[in-house]
């Protein structure tokens, strides 16, 4: 056993040799400046859509606490580099006084209790959606605040096709396969949309599927996280099951292994294509690349074996965070900000600013009248309560390489069984990873 | 014996003060390269010879001996990474050394725009190898790249080069050769021009032709280069990464997988005492196949 003392060293050796590179690029959190206001930084990932959200925000804000507060905005990359270089900064004491990250596993990946500032004892907390707050929250307290919208992992449709082939939404798998192989007939679209181009894409027929599996064994999250459900046994194996049918009666778009995303939601917004599975987060680069196809692209759940229990598989928002090493003066302006990044007002500028891309979750915001129909078609699965948290705001575990092993199955170069037991594998080492009991 | 008819082999004075004056600076100049090179190498190596047997998440450590090596060695992407990685190793460095060799004699030889030549094929070793990752990915497109939209103007349907698990891997070893070549050439050309030109001289005299003076001089007399172009290359082909990762990212699946990129792939995973490990085992595979394989060339060398 190595003394506390040395594990702290060793810790931060290893650590410092990461961050070196992120402070010779001069990351600094900036001080209290000079007219006595506080400066707080905000660190937010350097998506186009976030950062014109977090400017527009930071804008709004200054200008209500003029000489009290002001907020800057700071960005960091995207992606795993992002995650990389967030849990760095956290785990050195250098994060930014508040930050924007994912909620879910990611999120707890962060060891929240030990590095966030617990939130529960303020007002705001109350207004926030039941299930988003357990994504936000540790063993010890809720740690966040939402920033942007709830989304759907869903099947985006275009309803011109729908109305020409005079198709119906679809409420089963085989109602669905049948409507792609009608597309398929007609011959104009490709049926199914698969971009591998951009291998997260590949994921959605599994991770999508998952309020199916939910209605067969409503328990099983909590035994996939105590290693007593797979995906290679159903009810879960059937999204791997679903990718392989439809990869081998031929669905997909000629070009599946290299087109992108952009490539999908250009052929879903044109009608090149008729179904793209994908989350409804697709209504951003829709409205501002495509705006006339806004009212064109539609959104159902992916079918599962049951009519009755289709329902809606939601991600929920990300959230703004603030790390222990923001004290004082800083941590007050940091729970003012907070704040009011919960109510109506910042919601309104969020939905303003990007394209909303699902129903909102803190209580008193409302969704703007235009928004476009890929998102306001998910509203009646919300008011019916038809709707189940993603696998990954239920359970810390996701394996990394699902995204390749979608890929090699929807390519047809693995069998379904096969990708089902990789990825069964690949679960397994992020589980011993997170050092879980019973693995 | 005739070894006994050697002088003996003692230290003379004379060797010894050489050694003493062998550096005309003052050992503290070194230092300031020294702590960069122990503080940015040998720290980082050490260091992360314990962390590989550490299950390290940036905020805990937590000490587990040797089972990220048996995780690491249980990957299912790692069998084929581990094959995939030689496959590329040997492919690059081979097709290297044949084409920069024959570059290399092309270039040596009286041929027009000689100086031209050598400059474009030089070129493509001073371009970002992410850049030229990029290019490729652009062109081999199977739909609307300009290779396969050639291939069709003469009536001939290009395979998807990067996307067909059959030509992923091979469509990005060729990318690096034609990468690549441009170094072992200038190394050849700079080895071919060194051999003296009596023996082709004598050789004329005794009547060879091309082939020949190839066979029998350019070759063996080019064999230090050949030795470093091999060892550059196959270091180079064993810890490839930033070609293969801009153009396939190891996919489709896992076909085109070498070991840097399953070990990046767990880097991103946030895996980090696996991750470490994996670059542990690298160094030591590296390590292990070229050193013997340096000396072994070595030896042949000194023994001609």
């Amino acid at each position: 056993m190595i003394s506390r003392r040395s594990r702290r060293t060793m810790l931060a050796v290893g650590a410092s040799g990461l961050a070196l590179g992120l402070t010779l690029t001069g990351c600094s959190t900036g001080g209290g400046s000079s007219d006595g206001s506080v400066e707080l930084s905000y660190l937010v990932d350097n998506a186009e859509s976030t950062v014109a959200t977090a400017e527009a925000l930071a804008e709004a804000f200054n200008a209500e606490h003029e000489g009290e507060i002001t907020v800057k905005v700071d960005t960091r990359p995207q992606g795993a580099e992002g995650d990389n270089l967030v849990k760095t900064r956290l785990s050195t004491g250098e994060m930014a006084d508040v930050f924007a990250y994912n909620s879910g596993s990611l999120f707890q990946a962060l060891n929240p209790d030990q590095t966030l500032v617990d939130l529960s004892d303020q007002d705001f907390v109350d207004k926030f959606d039941e299930n988003f707050v357990k994504v936000v929250s540790g063993e010890n307290g809720v740690y966040g605040v939402p920033m942007g919208q709830s989304m759907g992992g869903a099947i985006l449709y275009n309803k011109d096709i729908y109305a020409e082939l005079g198709l119906q939404v679809p409420t089963t798998w085989d109602e669905f396969v049948a409507n792609a192989e009608a597309v398929k007939a007609a011959g104009t679209a490709a049926p199914i949309i698969q971009t591998y181009g951009d291998t997260w894409t590949s994921q959605l027929f599994v991770l999508g599927d998952f309020a199916n599996v939910l209605a067969e064994d409503e328990d099983w999250a909590e035994k996939y996280t105590d290693n007593e459900a797979k995906y290679v046994d159903e009810p879960a194996f059937a999204g791997f099951q679903h990718l392989e049918e439809l990869g081998k009666a031929d669905l997909f778009n000629e070009d599946f292994a290299s087109a992108t995303y952009d490539d999908g939601v250009r052929m879903i917004a044109t009608g090149e294509g008729a179904h793209y599975p994908m989350l409804t987060f697709a209504s951003g680069p829709l409205v501002l690349n495509h705006p006339d196809a806004v009212d064109k692209v539609g959104t159902f759940p992916i079918p599962g074996e049951s009519a009755e229990s289709n329902d809606l598989t939601v991600w929920m928002p990300g959230a703004v965070y603030i790390p222990k090493s923001t004290e004082g003066e800083k941590l007050d302006a940091a729970k003012t900000f907070l704040a009011w990044l919960a109510t109506p007002e910042s919601c309104d500028i969020q939905a303003e600013s990007s394209a909303p891309q699902g129903p909102f979750v803190v209580e008193g915001c409302e969704l703007p009248d235009d928004a476009p129909a890929m998102v306001t078609d998910m509203q009646p699965y919300f008011d019916e309560q038809r709707t189940n948290l993603a696998l990954e705001f239920l359970s810390p575990i996701k394996g990394p390489a699902l995204e390749q092993i979608t890929v090699a199955v929807g390519s047809g170069i693995t069998s379904a069984a096969e990708g089902a037991k990789q990825y069964d594998d690949d679960v397994t080492k992020q589980a011993q990873q997170l050092g879980l009991d019973g693995w | 014996m005739s070894t006994l008819a050697a002088p003996p082999l003692r230290p003379s004075p004379d060797r010894k003060q050489r050694r003493a004056m062998k550096s005309p600076y003052p050992t503290w100049f070194f230092l300031p390269a020294g702590v960069f090179y122990v503080i940015l190498f040998l720290v980082p190596t050490v260091v992360s010879f314990y962390f590989a047997l550490t299950r390290w998440t940036l905020f805990d450590v937590e000490f587990i001996g040797f089972d990220n090596f048996v995780q690491f060695f249980r990957e299912p992407a790692l069998i084929q990474g581990f094959v995939n990685t030689f496959v590329y190793a040997f492919l690059t460095s081979g097709l290297k050394v044949v084409l920069g060799l024959l570059l290399g004699v092309l270039l040596t030889s009286q041929i027009v725009a000689r100086g031209y030549l050598r400059s474009v094929v030089f070129f493509p070793v001073l371009v970002s190898t992410i850049g030229v990752g990029i290019t490729f990915k652009v062109l081999l497109d199977p739909f609307d790249g300009m290779v396969n939209q050639a291939l069709a103007a003469i009536g001939i349907e290009g395979p998807g080069w990067l996307t067909d698990p059959a030509w992923a891997l091979l469509s990005v070893a060729l990318v690096d050769v034609w990468k690549g070549v441009g170094l072992a050439t200038l190394i050849y050309i700079a080895g071919i021009v060194a051999i003296p030109q009596e023996y082709f001289e004598a050789a004329k005299v005794d009547g060879a032709n091309a082939w020949t003076n190839f066979w029998n001089i350019t070759l063996p007399l080019a064999r230090p280069a050949t030795v470093t172009v091999v060892i550059l290359s196959l270091i180079g082909g064993l810890r490839s990464f930033d070609l293969i990762w801009a153009m396939t990212r190891g996919g489709p699946g896992y076909t085109s997988d070498v070991i840097a990129s399953v070990i990046y792939k767990q880097y991103q995973a946030g895996f980090f005492g696996l991750s470490t490990a994996g670059n542990v085992v690298l160094f030591l595979a590296i390590a292990l196949l070229v050193v013997p394989l340096q000396a072994w060339l070595n030896r042949k060398r000194d023994d001609e």
